[in-house]
């Protein structure tokens, strides 16, 4: 081994290296406050790794990159795990780079002849931070498009240059594609480049200055291996277990639903720049560059500094002083900001709905369909489960009610003047219908023009009573009726009675009476009053009543208050057919769904 | 001799700053029949065509606007971009007035500030809005520089 080794040697000069770099002089011996720098290489170390084996999988444009990540994530083996190390570790960087500023600042080993090596660090952190903002927009996801966007504005507002640096960092005047290769090109090229070399000049200088101790000192010298060795090494691996606890804790890192520009978000950033955003909250119309730009640049302005003003009287306690002021101040702002989010309701609401369209798009992009070329934001914007109570909470909640509320969950500010639509046509919204004392209740006619119609009268007279078999009867009916419709969630149902629903069909147009009014089928007039009862309920029947509830189809001249969505341009045919199908409970489930209706009980 | 990557590289880095946003013509976004006739705001995605780097997509959401009945056959539309930093802004209707949740900024419902200690520097941005055919409402949708007292396009 040894001439081998000796060989080796003679053509490298390895072991110099090696004793140089392990046999550094540790003044005072090795200490625990000393690991900072050694567990920012480590992370930095793991950041590149795990980047590297990421870039084998993710893919920078605006159709590609948040469904390349949802198949790091939810499809490739492991690939949350290493998303959930990049992730975490990321965070662990910052908060490392806050221990280490603090020890140098404390120790004073920014002071002459260190100050170049200071500068380097603070150049680090810059450079880490730019890394973290870069990183934040990749997934692509709302979260990350919407905090870049106020964050590429704010950088936009910058005297003279905002402008320029604003459209060649988005790359143009609107975020798309080449706001992603940008950023990735800075994120995974530029930024972890230039941190080498920053690296190489900080370690190189800390070498050529060496280590300043921390008075008095305990111990006599010892070379760095192997004590300071073993802290770092301790210090490393507790940093690693803390990264792996987060990383099982929350399952790796989030993905939200992709970005879509026409959907609102309530942006916030990475919860290390919450202090900057909550900060801009106090800079009325026009000041902003002051809290954005000026006031960010004179903190880095004093800390820059420091070795100057550590050279004078008091000046060393000072820069302590202002180091922990600065500290304390972006801690208080972080804490408003995240208190001000706590007791807000709305932004509560808003993540909520947030959070259920980052799982549906995930139910839907795992589906067998999978995602469409145009990408993942087409699934949501296509899907009736999502899109339906949007909708109908826009448009139908000012009358009608779903499950008692406006599809959401809220309690919608008109009150209610139309039928409560959750299971309209299933069996058990027609029994309702057909039940005396439910007829002009709240859930069906009672707040419409309705109330003391024919229909009301109607079931009030023929079923009011103790009649057995007229009962029965209605309960055929009812089932026929429904069957009319077609629903997803009845088929099983509907197969089993068909005896029933043969029986109830003759009765509707004959014995029942719902033909003096109703056309059903062959039975009835074209010119019936009442709306027309052939596929009542079905897809098709629902769309064209929502498109116009005055067709000689349905309500004609005695329409209450709706409006006629589709003939009147409100609404769109697509827009109508999600809200209908929504309502007729045909979306896409995957088979172990947990996944519930926005307004839902608990 | 590194002249030539240098340059070569500067020409394509600095290439989006000769980007302009097509500033699309006007849009079909709703009908009259949809606005409340208590001239409370209401918002609409709109829909046209996108131009991002190589590919052209008609018919997708742009952005959003805040349109509002202001009389018989008028229509008042704001783009529902805060003016300060970009995010959207909410209609707080039990209030009666706009609210930005990101940094705060409030507007009346005509979008003009409503608080001068609001971090946004000018109202909501008015849009140019046209009835055609009795009941369509079109809006000439663009977007604008956050951050400036001035309306900006971008």
């Amino acid at each position: 081994m040894k001439p081998a080794l000796d060989w080796l040697d003679q053509r490298t000069g390895y072991k110099k290296l090696l004793h140089e770099a392990l046999f550094e002089n540790v003044p005072g011996g090795a200490r625990w406050r000393y690991v900072w720098g050694s567990t920012l290489v480590f992370c930095f170390s793991i950041q590149i790794i795990t980047g590297i084996c990421l870039w084998f999988a993710y893919s920078p444009s605006s159709q590609t990159a948040w469904e390349s990540v949802y198949f790091i994530q939810h499809v490739m083996w492991g690939g949350w795990f290493l998303r959930g190390l990049h992730h975490f570790t990321a965070q662990a960087m910052t908060v490392l780079l806050v221990f280490h500023l603090l020890q140098v600042v404390i120790d004073g080993a920014y002071k002459a002849p260190r100050e170049v090596n200071f500068w380097s660090g603070v150049v680090l952190m810059l450079l880490t931070l730019a890394l973290s903002l870069t990183g934040y927009l990749l997934p692509w996801d709302q979260k990350g498009y919407w905090a870049t966007k106020v964050a590429t504005n704010i950088a936009g507002i910058t005297p003279i240059i905002g402008e320029g640096l604003q459209k060649i960092v988005i790359g143009g005047s609107d975020y798309g594609h080449h706001t992603l290769t940008r950023f990735f090109a800075l994120h995974a090229g530029v930024i972890p480049g230039a941190i080498m070399a920053f690296i190489g000049i900080h370690v190189f200088l800390f070498r050529k200055h060496g280590l300043t101790p921390k008075e008095p000192r305990r111990k006599p010298d010892a070379a760095f291996w192997p004590d300071q060795v073993l802290c770092d090494m301790v210090a490393c691996l507790a940093v690693l277990l803390v990264i792996l606890f987060l990383i099982f804790r929350f399952h790796g890192a989030e993905l939200g639903a992709p970005a879509d520009p026409s959907e609102p978000f309530e942006a916030r950033p990475e919860w290390y720049f919450l202090f900057l955003f909550q900060l801009l909250k106090f800079f009325p119309g026009g000041t902003e560059v002051w809290g954005a730009i000026v006031l960010p640049g004179l903190l880095m302005g004093v800390l820059a500094v420091m070795p100057f003003v550590g050279n004078w009287k008091l000046g060393h306690r000072f820069n302590v002083a202002f180091l922990w002021a600065m500290l304390l101040g972006i801690g208080g702002l972080t804490y408003m900001a995240v208190k001000a989010d706590r007791n807000n309701p709305g932004y509560l609401a808003a993540v909520r709905s947030a959070d259920h369209d980052a799982e549906r798009v995930i139910e839907l992009a795992s589906s067998p369909t999978g995602i469409p070329v145009t990408g993942a934001v087409t699934l949501l914007r296509n899907d009736p489960l999502t899109q339906g109570p949007k909708l109908f909470a826009k448009n139908c909640a000012s009358c009608h009610r779903y499950d008692g509320h406006d599809g959401l969950g809220n309690q919608p500010k008109d009150k209610l003047s139309a039928s409560d639509l959750k299971g309209f046509a299933s069996r058990a919204w027609l029994t309702g219908l057909l039940d005396p004392k439910q007829v002009d209740g709240p859930h069906y006619f009672g707040a419409t023009k309705f109330k003391s119609g024919k229909m009301v009268k109607f079931v009030k007279d023929e079923l009011g009573g103790d009649d057995a078999e007229k009962k029965k009867n209605a309960e055929k009916v009812i089932v026929t009726l429904s069957a009319e419709a077609h629903l997803k969630a009845q088929k099983a149902l509907d197969q089993r009675d068909e005896a029933i629903i043969e029986e109830g069909s003759k009765l509707i147009g004959d014995a029942a009476g719902c033909t003096d009014c109703h056309k059903f089928h062959d039975a009835g007039d074209d010119d019936s009053a009442g709306p027309e009862l052939s596929s009542y309920g079905s897809r098709e029947w629902m769309l064209a009543f929502v498109s116009n509830p005055k067709h000689d189809r349905f309500y004609r001249a005695r329409n209450d208050r709706m409006p006629s969505f589709g003939e009147e341009k409100i609404l769109s045919e697509q827009e109508i057919g999600l809200v209908v199908d929504w309502l007729r409970g045909e979306w896409y489930e995957a088979k172990e769904s947990g996944l519930k209706e926005p307004g839902a009980k608990e | 001799m590194t002249v030539v990557p240098a340059v070569g590289g500067l020409m394509v880095l600095v290439d989006p700053l000769r980007r302009k946003s097509d500033g699309a013509g006007a849009v079909l976004v709703t009908s009259l029949g949809s606005l409340p006739e208590n001239g409370e705001p209401r918002k609409f995605p709109v829909l046209a065509t996108k131009v991002d780097a190589w590919n052209r997509t008609t018919n997708v959401p742009v952005g959003a606007v805040y349109l509002q009945r202001v009389g018989a056959n008028q229509v008042r539309a704001l783009n529902a971009v805060c003016p300060h930093a970009g995010c959207f802004v909410n209609f707080k209707s039990d209030a009666g007035h706009f609210h930005c949740p990101c940094h705060d900024s409030s507007f009346a419902a005509d979008g003009k500030i409503l608080d001068p200690k609001s971090p946004s520097a000018r109202p909501l941005d008015d849009l140019v809005v046209e009835i055609r055919n009795g009941s369509e409402v079109w809006v000439k949708f663009q977007n604008f520089r956050a951050g400036t007292h001035e309306k900006i396009p971008v």
